[in-house]
């Protein structure tokens, strides 16, 4: 497979580019924020996202979906990046319909993925417990309670948590937290008694919530894939919302890069264009290095994951730990080589710092990442 | 790419693969450790082991030395999509290149584009049978980073130039049989407008060579000396004058060339090698945690790197490359390749300091390390290659 995108890859980019810049420009973040809306997204938007087919870009085709690949999604995600779109995607299109689709039986998937196709249900999985991404340390309760199981226990970082229609939560059935197995995947009705659900209001302004789940009940129905054999279900789930957020990050990124460079070929100090400078030439050439091996990192784990996902693990932990270290110089460099004004809320470039770090932290950030691949390694 | 398109790729994939599986022996299907692993070609051409000459001349008669040349010129005719099949068929097994060669690397891709056919015919298919080794004439003592200030003069003498002057960082060039060699045919001319790419014999008269010790004990390169050497002007390559577009071209090939002697390494991942000699705790992760840190910090760059490379091919085969995307492989290939020996330097610790040892295979690793501090200076320094991306990618204003 070339690591180049096909026709019609280039064609979606273009229709996903033209769409999102029009319609839902960095200003429609600064507004969504500023009016501090409720919802944190644009539902309006939503919808057409959903007539284009992008809503259920990953969904079969024989449920109502576009059956479309992972670098399709990744083509998606990375102009979402470029704009700093809040948006269902990740969440709900991207992580929640592969949960679904890779570990839901016939009555789940017949009953919430046309959902997700049709743009009309909101879900998220609800993973991280403490301060850092750590899947195996999970340690919500899940026991044993009549028909089905009882939930109790919080979760943090759930991305549209406060919107979403269905929760999809990891938990343990079996086992201490730190152990593979005894984990197991829920699916939740975020309105059943015993769950809270907090917005929190993050660095970003994108959504994200905090969940604690007291008693909460869930029949036998509700358990997605294998009771205590979640964890390949959601090494798999959590690998390609990786990549996913790693194509966010090459689109943040490049967008990040050009508005500095155009800014370089256009501020004048000491009666020169700064860009003329040797010492900004060279490290603005560094980031462009980065930038280029981090897209092809990048398409790499996308294109594993479409072949195979049980085996895309390496390619999907380089992906994440490049996109974390080249996304973090970009912002950094965009904030110092714009000066005084990369400083200042009025201008754009905070928006990019800000989203950059909270993807460094969603599913892994590069320290981790750079762990699993050694542990891969064998070393 | 239609069904019938993708059927063929795998007939030519499942072909391909036992072809290989025939006829790579054993031996060939490691790692070069050192020099005398690679098989250069030339005229003086001895071959270190039967398994590489048969290895060779196997390759060779498929026209595998140069897969993608046209098979007029003795390549394999290879479309894009098969070579791409053949380079990863061959990493699979861990096939080496059975020739090493500029001419492969460096001057067939410029002959291609801007050889008249004669030359073409001449010296194509000696590259590609290995039986002419080539050097680089380039760099001069003040003509380094800024390589179009060279002076070596050609004077025009009827159907000849007389070339005088002085070549320097000559790789292998006593053991070169021919030079590609950039030459002054109008010192009146701006530096870029009066320079002419030339081909020449090696044992032409007025030509020397003298190598140079370099840090790592060794002597890849020379000085090379011109004392009018007369060289009929048909060995110019594309026009008189315009030689700098031919010399550019080349450079791309090289930095390409030199980008990917990282990838051509050491065989075995780094933590295993280093947790050889630093050892492993309970856990059997590597015994110093700062060094595991650096070294899974290079995997995930190398990794990386890796499917930058395979990707330039492709945007290259898709007419979608940038010219000076070489430049931007060749900075990140080198400085990684520096990281690389920089690790394997402190993983070694005091077993990668002896110099003479046959325990230490005379030296091989510090060798290599100190060698590897020349990546990042030939074919253009990190520098240059920086200026170049700045410049010719993101058009950054000034000179």
């Amino acid at each position: 497979m070339a690591l180049v995108l096909t026709e019609e890859q280039s064609m979606l980019r273009d229709s996903a580019r033209g769409l999102i810049s029009d319609k839902a420009p960095v200003s429609h973040l600064r507004h969504l924020r500023d009016s501090r809306d409720p919802t944190g997204f644009s539902r309006e938007f939503w919808h057409s996202f959903a007539e284009m087919g992008f809503a259920g870009l990953l969904v079969p085709e024989e449920f109502g979906g576009s059956g479309l690949g992972f670098v399709e999604a990744g083509v998606v995600m990375e102009e979402i990046g470029r704009t700093l779109m809040p948006s269902p995607f990740l969440a709900t299109s991207v992580v929640a319909a592969s949960a679904l689709s890779r570990g839901g039986n016939a009555a789940q998937k017949s009953e919430y993925l046309p959902k997700i196709s049709s743009g009309s249900l909101l879900a998220t999985l609800a993973i991280d417990e403490g301060a850092k991404h750590r899947p195996l340390q999970t340690s919500l309760q899940a026991v044993r309670a009549g028909n089905g199981f009882r939930l109790s226990g919080a979760k943090a970082l759930v991305v549209d948590g406060h919107v979403a229609d269905l929760l999809i939560v990891a938990a343990r059935t079996a086992g201490a937290a730190g152990e593979r197995d005894g984990l197991t995947l829920f699916l939740v009705n975020p309105k059943a008694r015993g769950v809270a659900i907090e917005r929190t209001i993050m660095v970003d302004a994108h959504n994200a919530a905090r969940i604690e789940l007291a008693d909460v009940e869930v029949n036998a129905d509700g358990v997605l894939g294998e009771v205590d054999q979640g964890a390949s279900l959601l090494d798999g789930v959590l690998d390609i919302g990786r990549a996913a957020v790693a194509s966010e990050m090459v689109g943040l990124s490049e967008e990040v890069f050009n508005r500095t460079v155009e800014y370089l070929k256009s501020r004048k100090q000491f009666g020169k264009l700064i860009g003329e400078f040797q010492a900004l030439q060279h490290r603005a050439a560094e980031l462009y290095v980065d930038i280029e091996i981090t897209r092809a990192a990048t398409m790499k784990a996308l294109q594993a994951l479409d072949v195979d996902v049980a085996k895309a693990g390496s390619a999907v932990a380089v992906a994440k730990a490049r996109a974390g270290t080249t996304a973090t110089r970009a912002v950094q460099e965009g904030v110092q080589m714009h000066g005084g004004m990369g400083m200042t809320d009025q201008f754009d470039i905070g928006f990019f710092m800000k989203r950059a770090r909270v993807c460094e932290e969603l599913f892994g950030d590069a320290n981790y990442h750079t762990e699993q691949l050694a542990r891969a390694r064998g070393y | 790419m239609t069904d019938s398109e993708t059927a063929d790729l795998e007939q030519f994939r499942s072909e391909t693969r036992a072809w290989l599986e025939a006829n790579c022996p054993p031996e060939m299907r490691k790692p070069a450790t050192s020099d005398v692993d690679v098989f250069w070609g030339g005229r003086n051409a001895k071959f270190a082991s039967e398994p590489q000459r048969i290895w060779f001349e196997r390759m060779r008669d498929k026209g595998w030395t140069v897969p993608d040349w046209p098979r007029e010129y003795g390549g394999g005719g290879l479309s894009a999509a098969e070579h791409k099949v053949l380079r990863t068929e061959m990493g699979r097994i861990g096939a080496r290149p059975p020739l090493s060669s500029f001419g492969i690397w460096m001057l067939g891709p410029a002959l291609l584009k801007y050889g008249n056919e004669a030359q073409k015919q001449e010296h194509l298919p000696k590259i590609a049978a290995g039986l002419i080794r080539w050097c680089q004439g380039y760099s001069e003592p003040n003509a380094g980073s800024d390589l179009a200030s060279l002076q070596t003069r050609a004077e025009s003498d009827g159907d000849d130039f007389v070339i005088t002057g002085q070549k320097i960082w000559t790789s292998y060039a006593n053991y070169a049989d021919w030079i590609f060699c950039l030459v002054r045919t109008d010192p009146a001319a701006k530096k870029h407008d009066g320079i002419s790419f030339i081909l020449f014999d090696m044992t032409s008269k007025g030509v020397t060579t003298k190598p140079i010790l370099l840090i790592s004990g060794y002597s890849p390169f020379c000085e090379t000396f011109f004392d009018n050497v007369r060289v009929p002007k048909s060995h110019v390559v594309g026009t008189v004058n315009r030689g700098w577009d031919v010399a550019k071209y080349l450079l791309q090939h090289e930095r390409a060339m030199i980008s990917g002697m990282g990838e051509r390494g050491v065989g075995r991942p780094l933590g295993q090698i280093a947790a050889d000699s630093v050892g492993t705790d309970a856990l059997g992760r590597l015994d110093d945690s700062m060094l595991r840190g650096r070294i899974a910090s290079f995997d995930v760059d190398e990794a990386a790197l890796a499917a930058c490379a395979e990707r330039a091919v492709d945007l290259a085969k898709a007419g979608q490359a940038h010219p000076a995307f070489s430049s931007a492989m060749k900075y990140y290939g080198t400085e990684l390749n520096k990281r690389r020996y920089e690790i394997l330097m402190s993983a070694g610790g005091v077993d990668a300091l002896e110099w003479e040892s046959e325990r230490s295979k005379l030296g091989a690793r510090p060798r290599a390390w100190l060698r590897t501090k020349a990546n990042s200076i030939e074919g253009g320094t990190s520098e240059v290659m920086l200026g170049i991306v700045a410049k010719r990618i993101l058009d950054l204003p000034g000179a």
